[in-house]
């Protein structure tokens, strides 16, 4: 259909555009500062010196390159946890997408269910557990809790009932095709824009948590960046530490980068994978 | 018969892994949160089981019932602003009317893909007074802007924060549902003489009724569970914001400083059901009026 297209109905949308990029923006233009720029200039323009490489490599250097650790905490958080979330919703979701069987009716009221306990009333009690079992303060007490999505349950479900036809399923058995083979090499390319989005969203889960490491976790050595960046900023508010407000900012902007990037280089396939399987009635 | 038993195995067999790592992560933890609700540690006779006296205690509880009311607004002012919003930018790019939709459709969803550290952090720099925004216009203009991490207007401030974050998110969410819409019903409307108005009404808000349920209900458990943005923002606004500012913040300071993890765990099992309730309320409305 052809649509005339509308200058004011732009205009208009644009104000939340700039709404959504101002922060940004903001962000960017303050790690090109230095400390005592940051406090000597206008906040959204740039000051005198162009401080932005330093402020990376001091970044990357302060206290011995911790930051870096916790890039690289969080790259293993990531890559364990929301790969293995994805793994296990796929699975899930197409078990339950393509199978009947008893007790399926049940396995649908908890996981909905579960959806709707708040993830931080249960971090108490989980954190609890874990240290009698001797995990908190060890990388599994924020990997295995990130290993559940059931929002990610939810999403590959809806989408494997799309996007397989059960045609398809017959004639591979009719081939004498065992179940895992016949998944793994005729559904789960099939499955490949649903698989993209639930593991997005379930590495901006993982990338963003902050409740879960910031109570599971006493040793810095093992934050996540995360929990890190909030401990230069509460290192500036105590009595006699060290304000590093150049290295928060540019620390922030390097830790949302990799994400900007994921999101702005897949989004052809994530945004076909939420609009085919995760809303439709 | 043999061939569906098999199936039926191999069901189980695929949402088992998912369950086993479900029932370790979910069920036990609600399990075990229950079990210490009902016990209480004191000085004399160490624990005890006290039935539901915490219970009792979180109900009779001032600064619970002053977290639960400040989340209450929040959640009655935030999320129907925050919907509302993603609903029009959802509704301008589904129009195509938009010049450069796609970069509209991408760039107001990025803030979703900053974690509330940094995105708390900005904001607050921002909001400050010493080398923020709001210190940057009283400067230039001689004047005293009321300070966004007082105590009065520091819970609007989360409300900026969180509408901010969240805001993308959702309009993706209905976009994707406009998306599924036929375009065949709007050329008929359009050949009916429908004008856009009516179009929307008619035809694209029944459409995407269940993504603005959806939508409702996730945000009002976020409301529910507001952590982040007010633990954050506590060491640049501490006297704006209590510990229990959030019926989350609460719990969480009852367990982590004050180390009385029984009633913390009383605490939250109360809003893990108000919310499910509040959510489940939400739901049936949805689809009430869906059967009209």
């Amino acid at each position: 259909m052809r649509r005339r297209r509308s200058v004011t109905l732009t205009v208009l949308t644009g104000v939340m555009l700039v709404y959504s990029l101002i922060p940004l923006v903001w962000l960017l233009i303050n790690s090109t500062k230095t400390q005592a720029g940051l406090f000597d200039s206008f906040g959204l323009w740039f000051h005198g010196d162009f401080a932005l490489f330093g402020n990376i490599a001091d970044t990357l250097t302060y206290d011995g390159g911790i930051f870096l650790r916790w890039l690289g905490n969080t790259l293993l958080y990531v890559l364990v946890g929301a790969g293995g979330a994805t793994f296990l919703a796929v699975l899930g979701g197409y078990g339950l997408a393509k199978f009947d069987f008893p007790g399926k009716r049940a396995v649908f009221a908890v996981v909905i269910g579960a959806v709707a306990v708040p993830g931080t009333a249960l971090a108490v009690p989980t954190f609890l557990m874990f240290s009698r079992m001797g995990l908190t303060n060890t990388p599994w007490s924020v990997i295995i809790p990130s290993l559940v999505t059931p929002f990610g349950l939810y999403l590959m479900w809806t989408f494997a009932a799309e996007a397989i036809p059960d045609e398809l399923l017959e004639a591979a058995r009719v081939d004498g095709a065992s179940e895992l083979g016949t998944f793994f090499r005729i559904c789960l390319p099939l499955l490949a824009p649903g698989i993209v989005t639930v593991l997005l969203f379930s590495m901006v889960a993982t990338w963003n948590n902050y409740f879960l490491p910031l109570i599971m976790l006493k040793d810095p050595d093992w934050y996540p960046l995360t929990v890190g960046l909030n401990s230069w900023n509460e290192q500036a508010e105590t009595a006699g530490g060290e304000p590093v407000f150049n290295l928060i900012i540019t620390g922030s902007l390097l830790t949302i980068l990799p994400l900007l990037a994921a999101f702005l280089l897949l989004q052809r396939y994530w945004q076909s994978g939420l609009a085919a399987g995760s809303v439709k009635q | 018969m043999v061939g569906s038993r098999r199936r039926s195995l191999a069901g189980w067999g695929f949402v088992a892994p998912f369950l086993a790592v479900f029932a370790l992560v979910f069920l036990a933890p609600i399990g075990y949160a229950i079990y210490l609700s009902l016990f209480r540690n004191r000085l004399i006779g160490g624990n005890s089981f006290v039935g539901l006296d915490n219970y009792t205690q979180a109900l009779q509880d001032g600064d619970f019932w002053s977290a639960l009311g400040r989340v209450t607004l929040f959640l009655a002012v935030q999320v129907p602003i925050m919907l509302f919003l993603a609903l029009l930018v959802a509704l301008a790019i589904d129009s195509g009317r938009l010049y450069g939709k796609g970069f509209f459709r991408v760039t107001i969803f990025l803030p979703y893909a900053v974690p509330a550290v940094v995105a708390t952090l900005m904001w607050g720099f921002m909001y400050g007074t010493r080398f923020g925004l709001i210190g940057n216009i009283n400067e230039a203009l001689g004047v005293t802007l009321p300070d966004p991490l007082s105590p009065d207007l520091v819970l609007a401030s989360i409300g900026n924060i969180v509408t901010w974050e969240f805001v993308g998110y959702n309009m993706l969410i209905f976009y994707a549902a406009l998306r599924v819409v036929p375009a065949s019903l709007y050329e008929a409307a359009e050949i009916d003489g429908a004008g856009q108005l009516r179009i929307i009404r008619a035809i694209k808000l029944p459409a995407i009724r269940g993504a603005l349920v959806i939508a409702t209900i996730f945000s009002v458990i976020g409301s529910f569970q507001l952590f982040n943005e007010p633990s954050i923002l506590q060491d640049l606004a501490p006297n704006a914001i209590t510990t229990y500012f959030t019926p989350n913040l609460y719990a969480y300071s009852l367990s982590f400083s004050g180390q009385q993890y029984n009633y913390s765990a009383a605490v939250a099992i109360v809003m893990a059901v108000v919310t499910m309730v509040i959510a489940y309320v939400v739901q049936l409305r949805g689809m009430r009026s869906e059967d009209r």
